[in-house]
């Protein structure tokens, strides 16, 4: 491996002016499951290493005081399934991280790096955005955040400018009576990278002429996780199995993938749509209304 | 870019001068000679470099030597206790869980970090937990096979 420089920081403050001072030289290291082995294959070329997983709440996950749930940006993905407020109240958050590539891989990547790679891929994406997540990002200005679905910009492009540096995920309370499901399709049943994926949180709601309210955000099927809000529209007015249909066929709409080495663009938008189908079908049948 | 490092390999103290960019696979194996941790991939795939660090497994392809500092790792020579071989490490022999065995010691690795956190593992949860590690000669089943009857020798205590 090419050679660079690796510090340990130990405030918001050096970690700020450690990336800022390299003029992009620079790179923050949480993880490494990704960063290490772009450089191995020589596609990055930085000459200093940040490591920010020692930055005070970076390897924290707590309840706030407004029921939101704080998720440090070094948290790794075992950490966040494990987690029992993840368990109780973000299952369908549990459920997509735990479909990240292996245990052992797991034990390093974090939800922070998943987030700023910004893979179309990127598992834990769909389901942050179905419960309407948030970046926290810290710069030279001080604190500002985005949400997750604007946090991606295009692929591998996000919302953090020089010198910033994503801090944390704050997740707001779930809807009453909320159930998820994760569906992803890989070459393998196991541990693969996403072809395509879908997140589905629905809730009752007694303003829904359906009984209830729906979010259908889609993964590797555009240049950033998507929401498919024609079908989330679809959903909260018909959930008859023809309804239903009509969604997923939405959904297929919304997508708009590439051919890649993984699968076609065709294949990818009929999945989108059996997927979509399967996933509410799924919510449909644990939802109490 | 050097680094000062102490950390703790299977039960022993070192002090190592580290490069900031060797990772703990290169650090293992060509500082520390232990060669049970393999490279097979470099890049998180095939699981033939797995160890623990501080009890849990992790890629050490994919983890810099700097980065232990003060940290504990164990790999498949500090299962062997006294020349007593870890059960896992009985049953691969014995159950032919081992063909070329270049993703053996990672595949201990995983599986004694599988049986710590889930004594009782199903076939499913066995075949799970072991799919961030790849072996060409294709001897899965074998593997599983292992991995099973070292639980089962866990759960009754039983001795070799």
């Amino acid at each position: 491996m090419q050679a660079f420089d690796y510090v340990k920081a130990k405030t918001l403050e050096e970690a700020s002016a450690l990336l800022a001072e390299h003029n992009g030289d620079a790179r923050p290291f949480a993880g490494a499951t990704d960063l290490l082995i772009r450089i191995e294959r020589g596609f990055l070329h930085p000459a200093k290493m940040v490591d920010i997983k020692n930055l005070p709440g970076f390897r924290a996950i707590n309840a706030l005081d407004n029921d939101w749930l704080r998720i440090g940006a070094a948290v790794t993905m075992n950490e966040v399934v494990i987690h029992r407020d993840v368990e109780s109240r973000y299952p369908l958050l549990a459920e997509a991280c735990q479909s990240v590539a292996s245990y052992q891989l797991r034990n390093r990547a974090t939800i922070g790096g998943n987030i700023c790679n910004a893979s179309p891929a990127a598992d834990s994406a769909p389901a942050l955005i179905c419960y309407g997540a948030e970046a926290i990002i810290h710069g030279p200005q001080g604190e500002r955040r985005v949400t997750v679905e604007d946090f991606f910009q295009g692929v591998g492009q996000t919302a953090l400018e020089r010198g910033e540096l994503l801090t944390a995920i704050e997740i707001p309370p779930p809807p009453d009576g909320a159930v998820g499901r994760f569906l992803k399709l890989g070459r393998t049943t196991v541990g693969d990278i996403s072809v395509m994926n879908v997140a589905v949180l629905g809730w009752p709601d007694e303003n829904a002429a359906s009984g209830a309210s729906w979010r259908i955000v889609l993964g590797s099927v555009a240049p950033t996780p998507i929401r498919a809000p024609q079908a989330e529209k679809l959903l909260a007015g018909d959930t008859s199995p023809a309804g239903i249909e009509a969604a997923a066929r939405a959904a297929a709409d919304t997508a708009r993938p590439i051919d890649d080495i993984r699968a076609s663009a065709a294949y990818r938008t009929d999945m989108v749509r059996v997927y979509t189908r399967r996933g509410v079908e799924h919510v449909l049948a644990e939802l109490n209304y | 870019m050097k680094h000062d490092i102490n950390l703790t390999v299977n039960g022993e103290l070192y002090n190592l001068t580290v490069e900031s960019h060797h990772t703990l696979l290169t650090i293992l194996r060509e500082q520390l000679v232990l060669t049970s941790v393999k490279n097979g991939c470099s890049e998180g795939e095939c699981g033939a470099c797995t160890v623990l660090f501080d009890g849990k497994p992790v890629n050490s392809c994919l983890v810099l030597g700097a980065e232990a500092d003060g940290h504990e790792i164990v790999t498949a020579e500090g299962l062997t206790i006294n020349g007593q071989l870890a059960p896992i490490q009985q049953t691969m022999i014995d159950l032919g869980g081992t063909q070329c065995g270049y993703c053996t010691p990672g595949i201990v690795m995983a599986s004694f970090a599988l049986l710590e956190r889930n004594p009782n593992p199903t076939e499913q949860e066995i075949r799970e937990g072991l799919v961030g590690n790849l072996c060409r000669c294709t001897g899965y089943t074998r593997i599983v096979d292992a991995v099973r009857e070292a639980a089962r020798l866990q759960r009754t205590d039983m001795t070799l």
